[in-house]
């Protein structure tokens, strides 16, 4: 039974190579980002091996410690993940716990997440290579420490699956993750800041970290080369405490969910609202932007986009305060401008399959562009504009402001008029509707790769005359080139998104039938 | 145009290929106005695909459609305007409530907002959906996103209806009510095409019937001329084949 189901995890990761190419190579790219990860952990790790046993010790603890609670914590960010083996999925057949438990903990070690953690807990043997006898033990305390990390991933998920199965709460963990992630720099800088100034430390802390559940499988072999049994012996003990009581936990709450299936949750709005749709024009094109407006606000998948409206400028800002220079804050506008205006790139594709009723209702493809890029355009506008008149103010400079914000206004309008076309030819494989935002596709950000940099490339072209325009207006101090560029980004970057919502519409027009059976194949 | 000829759907030489294989391999479909039609055929016989190119969804490789004399490929504004659809396996936009996506297919018909409203809120009254109406349709069960679908079909008052496997997870009481839905738009002067598994269904609810196996159609025509003083279902089998006669591996027996 184990080997069947370690068999279907294998299974179903081949059978989604052969499903295209493109996901073959962005699997193989993967796995080649990954292995080079893993000779540099490998690499470090062997180069630990001409260090002292307190050092080797401090780093494997802490970095031990580091992925066992990384473990813990990313499923409940990224739920859906590892779908192949849901507990859900496998209720149905009468299989007895134990090697059901065997084989999902097994089949996480067959995954590339657990097979490079798994290598990595075999390859802290490297460090004691010159004590083959202290080595030999780092082995098994590495695959315990390995397997304590998907035991307490699987635990946590199971606990959790009751509390993830709401549709709410998925969504809102899904777009959780992404704010740490954008404000990645600022946290590496901040913890690297507080690293060096309390590196002294960090053996004190890793030797607490020893003695925790977290890090006492990875200091076993630490305690044995400095000649500490008992210590090791303990240290062992509560490793294995842990391993032990993190598989109770497992069982309980898969056994839960095993016979408790998950259940929707559902709010009900009050009937009798039309929301937007009573608000914009009772046209075709007005109810196209009453639905992608709704959709902006109320799908995490449009969502994730519209969270860096707020935090890019408090990264510009954060980098600002770094350098005690505010240059930074003046990008704002514009890259917030950028990530607006390219961000309905894939906006049929995030329709899915629901594109079916514009082409069975018989929309005119310009109509349905109108929507969209109104939709887009009625926050956007507004957030362009904030963004670089508070830069402003915050630099009290208000001499670039004029031009930077005739770009950032090109940038926008420029980026909408190209997506207007390109989203009415390509079908982009984005997460599906109901799907974890952050959850991407096999092969999904590798075969976006081409369109969107020709895409990048066009607006950089049709922003050329703003750009010059700023330019000059930076070189000279003459504030009227800035107004030059303002009037240019606004009457340009209008011109240009005519022009690329009639292209589009007509490619919509011409193609609706084709587009929707590529969202078919795709969904 | 070739003028009304009193046929809702007239259908000529439909083919389609993915691939190397034929979903639809020369389909000729006569569906008269006012009839109530009901399209049979086994697992990937062709009758999504088939009502796929029939409603303006799916271009055909060959053959020609027309809507009451109106070319769906080459007039298809036109042609879609008459034709309401319920497409198997499509998504809805489900981040809309109930009501929110039956006034937005109103408006994409092209209708002002009133009618738009005022339409919803009848059909949501029609379909026992009131209540869920402020609900998101990402919420539904699958039986009231199915209704609210077929909602969706009707709003721009359509003289065609072609829904592809209506009755699917709907409960009975659901079904009968749309039953009942459909039976009184067929006798205002509309037409309704089904699609469906349940032969039984189909015999009780259309008069016409059209058998498709394979990409073909292999009988058509009144529902008391297919049967031909058989059951449909006995008729069905027959026609279709792949009944297998026994009683199964000795395994399964326990008695």
């Amino acid at each position: 039974m184990v080997a069947t189901l370690v068999k279907l995890r294998l299974l179903v990761l081949r059978n989604s190579f052969r499903r295209s190419t493109s996901q073959l190579v962005a699997v193989i790219i993967g796995a080649l980002y990954g292995s080079i990860g893993l000779l540099v952990v490998l690499g470090g790790l062997l180069a630990l091996s001409l260090a002292a046993a307190q050092v080797a010790t401090t780093v494997v603890v802490l970095g031990g410690s580091a992925a066992v609670l990384g473990w813990a914590v990313f499923p409940l960010l990224l739920s859906g993940v590892e779908q192949t083996l849901d507990a859900a999925h496998l209720a149905v057949y009468p299989i007895p716990l134990r090697p059901l438990m065997l084989g999902m903990l097994l089949s996480g070690a067959v995954g590339v997440a657990g097979a490079a953690t798994t290598i990595a807990g075999i390859g802290t043997a490297l460090p004691w290579l010159r004590s083959p006898g202290v080595a030999l033990i780092a082995v098994v305390t590495g695959v315990l420490g390995a397997a304590t990390c998907i035991v307490v991933s699987r635990a946590v998920t199971s606990v959790a699956s009751g509390l993830a199965s709401g549709r709410r709460f998925r969504e809102a963990s899904g777009l959780l993750i992404l704010i740490p992630l954008i404000l990645a720099g600022p946290i590496v800088i901040g913890i690297t800041r507080g690293l060096r100034s309390s590196a002294d430390a960090l053996p004190g802390v890793a030797a607490g970290l020893g003695w925790s559940p977290l890090g006492a499988a990875w200091a076993v072999p630490g305690a044995v080369a400095v000649g500490d049994v008992t210590g090791a012996a303990l240290r062992l003990l509560i490793a294995l405490a842990t391993f032990a009581l993190l598989w109770m936990v497992w069982r309980w709450g898969l056994a839960r969910s095993l016979v408790t299936p998950a259940r929707a949750s559902s709010r009900v709005r009050a009937p009798g609202k039309s929301g937007l749709f009573g608000v914009l024009p009772g046209t075709p094109a007005g109810a196209i932007a009453a639905r992608c407006l709704t959709y902006w606000f109320r799908d995490p998948r449009y969502l994730r986009q519209l969270l860096v409206v707020p935090l890019l400028p408090a990264v510009m800002w954060f980098y600002s305060s770094l350098n005690h220079s505010t240059g930074y804050l003046f990008a704002a506008g514009p890259v917030v401008a950028f990530a607006l205006g390219i961000g309905m790139i894939a906006d049929v594709s995030f329709d899915s399959t629901a594109f079916a009723l514009h082409v069975s209702k018989a929309v005119p493809g310009r109509a349905d562009r109108w929507g969209r890029a109104s939709a887009l355009l009625i926050f956007a506008v507004p957030a362009v504009v904030l963004i670089g008149v508070g830069a402003a103010a915050v630099r009290d400079d208000w001499l670039p402001a004029p031009g930077l914000l005739g770009l950032s206004f090109g940038i926008l309008l420029s980026g909408v008029a190209v997506c207007s076309v390109t989203s009415a030819r390509f079908v982009f494989p984005v997460p599906e509707p109901g799907d974890n935002p952050f959850r991407s596709r096999p092969g999904a950000n590798i075969s976006l790769l081409g369109p969107t940099f020709a895409a990048w490339g066009v607006i950089a072209l049709l922003c050329l005359p703003e750009i010059v325009l700023l330019v000059v207006s930076l070189v000279t101090r003459e504030a009227v080139w800035g107004w030059l560029g303002l009037a240019v980004g606004v009457v340009l970057g209008a011109v240009f998104l005519v022009l690329g919502v009639r292209l589009g519409g007509r490619v919509l027009d011409g193609r609706a039938p084709e587009l929707l059976l590529q969202l078919r194949k795709d969904g | 145009m070739t003028g009304d000829d009193g046929l809702a759907i007239r259908v000529r030489g439909l083919h389609k290929r993915f691939g190397e294989k034929y979903a639809v391999n020369g389909i000729d479909l006569d569906v008269p106005s006012g009839s109530f039609y009901g399209l049979v055929g086994p697992n990937g016989a062709g009758k999504t695909t088939t009502l796929s190119m029939a409603t303006g969804l799916l271009r055909p490789d060959a053959g020609e459609v027309h809507i009451h004399g109106v070319d769906m490929w080459r007039q298809p504004l036109v042609a879609k305007a008459m034709v309401g659809v319920l497409s198997e396996g499509v998504r809805l936009f489900d981040r809309l409530t109930g009501q929110q996506l039956v006034e937005y297919a109103g408006l994409l018909s092209g209708m002002d907002r009133p009618t738009a409203q005022q339409r919803t809120h009848d059909l949501l009254q029609l379909l026992d959906l009131e209540s869920a109406g402020g609900t998101l349709v990402v919420d539904y069960s699958a039986g009231m996103t199915k209704k609210i679908a077929l909602a969706t079909a009707m709003v721009h008052a359509p003289r065609v209806l072609v829904l592809d496997e209506p009755f699917e997870s709907v409960d009975p009481v659901s079904a009968a009510n749309i039953r009942d839905i459909l039976r009184s738009y067929v006798d205002g002067g509309g037409t309704v095409v089904v699609s469906s598994h349940v032969m039984d269904l189909v015999e009780r609810m259309c008069d016409h019937v059209a058998v498709i196996s394979a990409g073909r159609v292999l009988v058509a025509g009144s529902v008391d001329e297919v049967r031909a003083g058989s059951t449909l279902e006995d008729r069905f089998v027959e026609l279709v084949g792949g009944r297998r006669v026994g009683e199964g591996p000795e395994w399964l027996r326990h008695s």
